[in-house]
């Protein structure tokens, strides 16, 4: 099909639109809100690819998916040689293809963005993701590998974790997760919205990994069930992604009135416990007015949550303006159809309740941008006098989160940085022989394939580690 | 799955239940406690390891049923299985060889105070045991007390066993007695009952020790809804505690946040066939 294209033509085809729920629409429910391309379009997308020799695109993404290889094989209608592709270099595309920042990795390195917007690498990769799991009959079935005789333990089952198992099971070692909760998937689970990634992808991913022989065990919180001392003394390598679940707290008066929530609590019982399900017994505040504290990921996740539990008014404030958001470009603009109101330059005082110990309103402090900070980005500034104060019934805290002490404090001669993540050489190697780490615990929060790439880094130097062993 | 071995009614709705589970049986220390999810699309409900048996892998919970999640725990006979047990979660109790030591115990926290009391009087301390409750059926464990204890006092708020009054009325003779005045006061039970302990031993300047029940989802730290005030500062009492100095507790935060869904529990409580809503115990706040 795209032999028959020429070099005009390729240019003259525009960027395709995610077909969407309508914002109003999907403003009340939990349904996915990007619907997925056709076939038909996702084919014509990928007829965008030039095919570049250089293949820029390749080298912003971390784990370094064959980009134009998958998309050449789409553009073919060869759908299985397509997931083949993909899938041999990414353990999670379907999450990926949703969630990943394409905007600032893959796609920012298009040769086409500059003047007709980048090939939707991101749009594609979720396509395919999603036909291999329809389709699992039309892949190859890739020969069961040799046991190896080798066992590893992978502390955590967020993609850091799950990549691991993966990668580690193709390769025939024999994988247990160890996951403190009590289901799988981490961020994917218990913080990502069922709207931006349907829950059934992550069970699919989750029964891949189980398919393949990985042996997944709930329940079990290393540092207080089991130490890292025996995993190791009953694994010959142990991968630690744990993930930096600890929520940083504002530190204001008012911050334990009811009503006032961690992004991390409100974000869990919603998606983990089910809070937004009516045959759920999990309970939680359903705010008329809610003011989410943040500009990441995680506030956009909270705020567009607080609008489908029936908000009124749910608002993102953010101390410095717009172009310093963390947030994804999509899910900022995605907010902002579903009218969610931005107040921008502004930090929270205090926070106000009433006598029954109830939340009744922020004060707030206005801010301007000074010079830039270490990040880079400008440095907000309180302005002298300016305050005002907002009447809201929920507040939720997204600023961040920190590394959870609970494993490592039982693990006194593992090496950390100051901050309490875990250090590692850049093959993921802590300092104590056989264990690994990567993901959220040794970056800090980061991304979900960053995750993955520390994950699949990581499996090749256990790999070479339990080699040299044998 | 998590299997229940055994499951004796105590008290109105308050059962104890022996349950394998071996990794935790191993690992656990005084004091701990469990996330319990009784199956799919349940509550994580946090409940007090009250014993542990390494070698034959099991773990004793006593649980009071005051909600539905309650309920369904309690209700799960012998034979049948929970789906989701998580821990030992939160610090061990720190024991000291203080010499006399007061134990009070309220309700269903009484069965938390029990491997508490027992391992302070192994450590060589002299145990007084004071147990209250609303009346003679809710009065549970005074025997299994009493086995370790140099004395059981025991208080009824209808006088049906022992004193009537509340457990402060004989936790104020205690004090009065300069022969047996204690030196660290352990108090578990309904938050108003741990307040009063608390005021009461305050101005002797006893220590005094609590175990707080804010409500929890992971128990590791992760969602900071169990925060609790002590002092000045805000701790998450699943990881920094359940145990506290009482004196430094905001026992008035406590209360009103454990109120924080009254009204969703009510409705839930609400839509339960009326059979199952009359096993409800009313607890107070
Ligand atoms: C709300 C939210 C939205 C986000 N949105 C995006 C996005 O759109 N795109 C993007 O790329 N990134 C996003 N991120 C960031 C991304 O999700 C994380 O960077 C990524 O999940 C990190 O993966 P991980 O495997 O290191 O850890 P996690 O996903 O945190 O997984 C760690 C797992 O380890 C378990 N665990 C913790 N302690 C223990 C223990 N002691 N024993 C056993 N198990 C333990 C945890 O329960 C968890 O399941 C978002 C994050 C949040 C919170
Ligand atoms: C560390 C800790 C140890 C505990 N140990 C025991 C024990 O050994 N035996 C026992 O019977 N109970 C114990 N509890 C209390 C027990 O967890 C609650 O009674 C239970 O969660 C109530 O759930 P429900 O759905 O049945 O009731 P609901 O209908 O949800 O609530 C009924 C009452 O329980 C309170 N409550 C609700 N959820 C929680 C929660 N997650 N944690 C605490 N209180 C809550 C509510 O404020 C209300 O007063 C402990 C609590 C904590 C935090
Ligand atoms: S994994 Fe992420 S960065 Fe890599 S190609 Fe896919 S969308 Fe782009
Ligand atoms: S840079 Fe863009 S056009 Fe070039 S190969 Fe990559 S996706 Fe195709
Ligand atoms: S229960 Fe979540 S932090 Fe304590």
């Amino acid at each position: 099909m795209k032999k028959n294209l020429s070099h005009k033509e390729i240019m003259a085809i525009k960027r395709v639109k995610m077909p969407e729920q309508d914002a109003q629409e999907r403003s009340r429910n939990f349904k996915e809100v990007n619907l997925g391309l056709s076939k038909e379009q996702a084919i014509r997308e990928a007829q965008r690819c030039l095919q570049c020799k250089s293949q820029p695109c390749v080298d912003g993404c971390p784990v370094r998916v064959r980009i134009p290889e998958f998309i050449e094989a789409l553009a073919e209608g060869d759908l299985p040689e397509a997931a083949h592709i993909l899938l041999a270099d990414n353990t999670l595309p379907a999450v990926c293809g949703r969630v990943c920042p394409q905007e600032d990795q893959c796609e920012i390195r298009c040769v086409r963005g500059a003047k007709s917007g980048p090939v939707a690498i991101g749009y594609l990769e979720r396509f395919v993701a999603d036909w291999a799991m329809e389709h699992p009959e039309e892949l190859p079935t890739g020969s069961t590998p040799q046991a190896s005789g080798k066992s590893v333990a992978v502390v955590g089952s967020g993609p850091a974790g799950l990549t691991m198992a993966g990668e580690l099971a193709h390769m025939g070692h024999s994988v247990t997760i160890f996951e403190a909760l009590h289901d799988t998937g981490g961020v994917l689970r218990y913080g990502i919205p069922e709207f931006r990634l349907p829950k059934r992808i992550v069970d699919l991913e989750v029964t891949r990994l189980q398919n393949l022989g990985v042996t997944i065990e709930c329940n079990i919180i290393v540092g207080k069930t089991m130490t890292l001392e025996e995993l190791s003394e009953q694994f010959d390598a142990v991968f630690i992604g744990n993930g930096a679940g600890l929520p940083v707290m504002l530190d204001l008066d008012g911050e334990n009135l009811k009503g006032v929530y961690s992004a991390n609590e409100y974000l869990t019982r919603v998606n983990l416990m089910g809070a937004w399900r009516s045959d759920f017994p999990t309970p939680i505040i359903h705010g008329r007015q809610v003011a989410v504290i943040g500009g990441g990921n995680t506030a956009m996740d909270a705020v567009r949550t607080a609008r489908r539990l029936g908000a009124e008014r749910a608002i993102i404030l953010y101390r410095r303006s717009e172009a310093e958001m963390p947030a994804r470009i999509e899910e900022i603009i995605h907010a902002k159809e579903e009218g969610i109101e931005f107040i921008l330059l502004a930090a929270p005082l205090e926070i106000l309740g009433d006598e029954q110990g109830w939340v009744t309103g922020l004060r707030c402090q206005k801010m301007e941008l000074g010079e830039p900070d270490a990040s880079g980005r400008r440095r907000p500034v309180p302005i002298a006098g300016a305050t005002f104060e907002l009447e809201v019934d929920v507040v939720v805290n997204a600023i961040g989160t920190r590394a959870n002490p609970l494993l490592t404090a039982t693990a006194p001669n593992l090496k950390l940085s100051r901050k309490g993540n875990i250090e590692t050489d850049s093959t993921g190697a802590t300092n104590l022989p056989g264990v690994f780490a990567g993901g959220d615990i040794v970056r800090g929060g980061a991304t979900v394939i960053l995750a993955m790439g520390d994950g699949k880094n990581a499996a090749a130097a256990i790999d070479a580690y339990l080699n040299k062993g044998a | 799955m998590f299997e229940v071995l055994q499951n004796d009614t105590l008290a109105p709705n308050v059962h104890r239940l022996v349950i394998r589970a071996p990794r935790i049986a191993k690992a656990r220390k005084s004091g701990q406690f469990v996330i319990v999810h009784p199956e799919q699309g349940g509550e994580r409900i946090p409940l007090t390891i009250a014993d542990a048996d390494p070698q034959a892998g099991t773990i004793t919970l006593f649980v009071q049923a005051v909600g539905p999640s309650t309920l369904q725990i309690v209700g799960t006979p012998a034979g049948g299985s929970l789906q989701d047990i998580a821990g030992p979660l939160g610090k061990e109790t720190e024991i000291e060889r203080w010499g006399r030591v007061a134990c009070v115990g309220g309700g269903v926290g009484t069965a938390v105070l029990y491997p508490l009391a027992r391992a302070l009087a192994d450590a060589d301390n002299e145990v007084t045991t004071i147990i209250g409750g609303r009346a003679k059926p809710f009065i549970i464990l005074a025997d299994e007390l009493a086995e370790f204890s140099r004395e059981v006092l025991i208080t009824t708020e209808d006088g049906s066993l022992g004193r009537q009054g509340f457990v402060t009325n004989a936790l104020q003779e205690l004090i009065d007695d300069p022969e047996r005045c204690p030196q660290a006061i352990f108090a578990v039970g309904p938050v108003p009952m741990m307040r009063a302990v608390c005021e009461l031993s305050r101005p002797y300047g006893i220590k005094t020790i609590v175990s707080l029940n804010p409500i929890m989802i992971d128990g590791t730290g992760m969602c900071g809804g169990c925060r609790v005030k002590i002092g000045n500062e805000t701790k998450f009492a699943c990881v920094d505690g359940p145990e506290f100095d009482g004196h430094q507790v905001d026992f008035a935060l406590l209360v009103d946040r454990l109120t924080m869904y009254r009204e969703q529990e009510a409705k839930l409580i609400g839509e339960l066939p009326p059979e199952l809503q009359k096993k409800i115990i009313k607890v107070k706040k």
